[in-house]
């Protein structure tokens, strides 16, 4: 395999950590409204709220460094596509910056002050925040996989509203549904009790949905620029999501949530194997869309790069998974304090004390 | 405005709003880590109630540093596209391997460390904030090199077919003179920045009535490691900027030029003055009014008090013959905003030698009045609680007017000698675009700014907490689960 070859490999592997790694914390986040209600075993609403956020507490920031990697790595080795791609996706970007920013302010502070109201308006930045992102995505990448309307110098020509055509909106939801059947399989494999039962029955049906959607988008996809293998792909993917609610249904949650994972990957490798060798095509001419080829840094960059990564990555890897390890146990009720939000209480109380 | 004017503006708002986090997250990460590994060595519960207070604030405080960044990421491809494609193949590496070596390290063990008090062992819990604190110093790195490569291009030749920068020599880009000085500096105006906040908190604690008298010797320890932090980290600023002024002359000398304001040359043997503070009409070409130490700019410029300083007007028409053969390099003026330029560069200056003498008089007044209470002169009067409250504010403020000044005064250079801002700007993008962008950034980080704001004051305000006398977070002795307390 050559640099760019290898290079477009990795970007794709990113992609791929960042889509199953964040994609159950979005949907998490997506979930609030819907899990985070009353118990049927009486347990309250904010303490089905806080389990769900505890379960992904230690892990969301990581897990979202994997898009800043592989943003940073396209700009690296494909300044092209980076320049073409996020130049060209601009409002649609703005959107999921904006929308990350909101998330990630409502997960660290929510805690902060002990208000139902401000807990409120947190959980909405999350629940927000992370339901755009899950279906920005979608959209993006079908765009991106089909082509859109590039110009002889790069550039992207196309306006907002062409982005949001039907099959990059069906895009959007099968992202979005996906992520939210992973989400729910986490809950139902992180939390104890009544929530851990009803995350599961809802991961479910979501499950249903997301599978049928999926294989009719997969389908449109590889139908017009796929191959072989990319086909191939996406057949195991769907069989993997299939194969995960099966097992989950069973009451396996560790097989089930393994199945959304594995389905999220090898439908996201298969949308860069269908890509492949182009990185951005046009729809306006073929010779004018950017391939691997055109759009690559130079050999040395490269070369460099696959240094850092080959020694880097691994190691990273690992000591995200032992903070998996280290938080491996289940979260259940009464692991949240009574004396709910201790700290912002006290703040507040003195607060008033001294007022 | 047309969209270069309103790429610049989103630039310099967002980068700006960034960077008052960054300083913080670097600098107090530093200093909790050193509380907690203080209270591991001694046991004293006080350390151990400090590093929980501060670092409660510090995740306040990171929150927004780690949101914003995440613009910073994609900026380069929205708004400056052609600049992206220019420079991409020598400005990404340093980028991407920040996110790789930094920003994985600095988010993971973080997390580790908010959500594993009381899980995990401590010396391993107390080495996970080490972690964070390595995790940002890298990141500074990294994101400084790529920076300092747009003052000083270095290690990269152009490419004529495909009209490109493309990387020659790593290590030449990693070890530029320029980054070699400019990361001391920041590093250090970060420490500055950090020991400032821990200075202004424990005044502030030291001066409220509702303080219990038991819990003053802990704020007292608190102020006097804060005041030696700035102090000590100001001297390094200092002489780390007094380098980077020999650098600057060098590499950029128009920036040097503008920073005084001085259209002629100074030749050899006579020294160029330095002033303080000038009146005159706004373009700083004419002067009506100033206060100046004679030979100071020789002496900053070129380490020598007689040396010769290049003036603006010969820059000016040396750069003009030098680089109108290309479109990337040619513009009909190559000076900066000289008023901009002078006015940061001696605000920066300045405020950080204020935040200096502060830090240096709350030394000399923390010392025991020698009666039996323990009371400093600090306790009881109101004016070094006022003298607390600016402290914070002034190494955060030169630090800004320090980012103005080196990237103000680069103009109009986006790369140093090889292109211009304007032809760096997206081509495709409209300025609706990014007008909608500006606008929405600005609203969105005003209102983070005072949601910040009021939980740094509520938690501030709160103090340290009590822990229990026996305080241990050994998962081993202990049975509840206290990072829920610390957490969510
Ligand atoms: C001198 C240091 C410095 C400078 C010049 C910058 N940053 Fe920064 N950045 C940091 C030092 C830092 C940090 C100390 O490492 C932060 C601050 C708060 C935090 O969470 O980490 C950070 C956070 C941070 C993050 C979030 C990381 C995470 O998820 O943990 C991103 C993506 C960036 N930055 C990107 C940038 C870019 C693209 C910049 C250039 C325009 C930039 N930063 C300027
Ligand atoms: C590696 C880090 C940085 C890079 C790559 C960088 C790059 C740039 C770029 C591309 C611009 C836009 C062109 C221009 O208008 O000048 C710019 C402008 C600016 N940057 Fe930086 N910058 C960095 C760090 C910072 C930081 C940390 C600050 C301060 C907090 C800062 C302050 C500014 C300001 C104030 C402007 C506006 C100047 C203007 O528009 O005329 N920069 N910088
Ligand atoms: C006597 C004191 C100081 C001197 C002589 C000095 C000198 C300099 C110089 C020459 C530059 C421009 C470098 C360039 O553009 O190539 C600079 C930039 C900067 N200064 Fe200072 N400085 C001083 C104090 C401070 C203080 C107190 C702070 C903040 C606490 C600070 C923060 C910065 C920052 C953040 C930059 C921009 C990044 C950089 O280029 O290093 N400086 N300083």
């Amino acid at each position: 395999m050559d640099l760019p070859t290898l290079w477009f490999a990795l970007i794709a592997v990113l992609w791929i950590g960042y889509f199953v790694l964040e994609g159950f914390d979005y949907g998490v986040g997506s979930l609030l409204p819907v899990l985070g209600r009353d118990g049927a075993d009486g347990a309250p609403a904010e303490t089905r709220r806080r389990q769900m956020l505890g379960s992904i507490g230690p892990f969301w920031d990581g897990n979202e460094v994997w898009l800043l990697t592989a943003g940073g790595a396209t700009f690296a080795a494909f300044p092209h596509w980076y320049a073409t791609l996020f130049s060209g996706f601009y409002l649609p970007l703005l959107l999921i910056l904006l929308a990350l920013i909101l998330r990630g302010v409502g997960l660290e502070y929510r805690g902060k002050v002990d208000s139902a109201v401000w807990r409120q308006r947190m959980d909405w930045m999350i629940i927000a925040g992370s339901a755009l992102p899950a279906l920005l995505w979608g959209v993006a990448f079908t765009n991106i996989v089909r082509g859109v309307p590039i110009d002889a110098e790069m550039e992207y020509v196309g306006g907002f509203w062409n982005l949001l055509n039907p099959v990059a909106l069906l895009g959007g939801l099968v992202t979005l549904t996906l992520f939210l059947t992973h989400g729910g399989l986490f809950i139902a494999l992180k939390t104890d009790g009544r929530l851990r039962h009803d995350a599961r029955a809802l991961a479910l049906r979501l499950g249903v949905v997301a599978a049928g959607l999926a294989v009719v988008w997969l389908a449109v996809m590889h139908g017009s620029t796929g191959n072989a293998l990319s086909w191939v792909l996406a057949g195991l993917a769907a069989a993997a999501l299939v194969g995960g609610l099966v097992a989950a249904r069973g009451g396996r949650e560790g097989w089930g949530f393994t199945g959304t994972f594995v389905a999220i990957a090898l439908a996201t490798a298969s949308l860069f194997v269908a890509l492949f060798p182009d990185v951005m095509p046009s729809t306006l001419d073929p010779a004018w869309s950017l391939t691997i080829e055109n759009a690559s840094s130079s050999q040395k960059t490269l070369g460099i790069m696959t240094w850092v990564a080959v020694v880097f990555t691994p190691i990273v890897l690992l000591y995200q998974s032992w903070t998996y390890w280290t938080f491996r146990k289940r979260i259940s009720g009464h692991h949240i304090p009574t004396d709910v939000h201790h700290a912002a209480a006290t703040a507040e109380t003195r607060d008033r004390t001294t007022a | 405005m047309d969209p270069l004017d309103l790429a610049r503006w989103q630039f310099g708002i967002t980068t700006v709003y960034h960077f008052f986090f960054v300083p913080i997250t670097i600098g107090l990460s530093l200093l909790v880590a050193v509380m907690q590994t203080v209270w591991m060595r001694t046991r004293n519960p006080q350390w151990l109630r400090l590093t929980k207070f501060f670092g409660k604030l510090f995740t306040i405080n990171f929150a927004l540093g780690l949101v914003t960044g995440i613009v910073q990421e994609f900026q380069f491809g929205m708004n400056w596209s052609d600049y992206s494609r220019f420079v991409g193949d020598i400005f990404g590496a340093p980028l991407a391997i920040e996110a790789l070596l930094a920003f994985f390290l600095e988010s993971t063990f973080l997390g580790l460390w908010l959500f594993g008090w009381g899980r995990i062992p401590e010396k391993l819990h107390a080495s996970f904030i080490w972690l964070v604190h390595i995790g940002t110093v890298l990141s500074a790195y990294f994101i400084l090199a790529a920076n300092s490569f747009m003052q000083n291009p270095v290690g990269y030749t152009l490419n004529e077919a495909n009209g490109r920068a493309e990387l020659t020599d790593f290590v030449a880009v990693l070890t530029n003179p320029v980054q070699l000085v400019t990361f001391p500096h920041v590093l250090s105006a970060a420490y500055m920045t950090g020991g400032a906040f821990v200075l202004a908190f424990a005044i502030w604690h030291l001066w409220r009535q509702g303080t219990a008298q038991s819990d003053k010797p802990m704020y007292r320890r608190a102020a006097k490691v804060g005041a030696w932090t700035v102090l000590l980290a100001s001297l390094a600023v200092i002489v780390s900027g007094d380098f980077q002024g020999k650098v600057m002359t060098e590499v950029q000398p128009m920036k040097m030029a503008a920073a005084e304001g001085l259209y002629e040359d100074v030749p050899e043997g006579v020294g160029a003055p330095f002033s303080i503070i000038t009146v005159g009409t706004l373009d700083g070409s004419e002067e009506i009014w100033a206060v100046t130490v004679p030979k100071l700019l020789s002496y900053l410029a070129t380490g020598s008090l007689e040396g010769a300083v290049e003036g603006i007007d010969h820059i000016q028409e040396r750069y003009q013959l030098t680089y109108a053969g290309s479109e990337l390099t040619a513009v009909d003026d190559y000076r900066p905003v000289v008023p901009v330029t002078y006015w940061s560069f001696r605000l920066m200056m300045g405020l950080g030698f204020v935040g200096m003498a502060i830090a240096a008089a709350v030394l000399w007044a923390l010392r025991g009045k020698g009666d039996e209470s323990g009371e400093t002169r600090l306790e009881g009067n109101v004016w070094w609680a006022r003298a607390g409250a600016v402290v914070l504010f002034l190494p955060l403020l030169a630090n800004s007017f320090g980012w103005i000044f080196t990237e103000m005064g680069r103009q109009p250079w986006l790369v140093m000698g090889l292109m211009t801002t304007q032809t760096g700007v997206s081509p495709g993008t409209t300025a609706g675009e990014v007008l909608t962008s500006m606008v929405l950034f600005t609203l969105v980080y005003g209102a983070l700014a005072v949601v910040m704001v009021m939980l740094t004051l509520r938690y501030g305000r709160a103090g340290a907490e009590q822990v229990p006398e026996d305080a241990s977070y050994d998962p081993a002795t202990r049975s509840e689960d206290d990072a829920f307390v610390f957490t969510y």
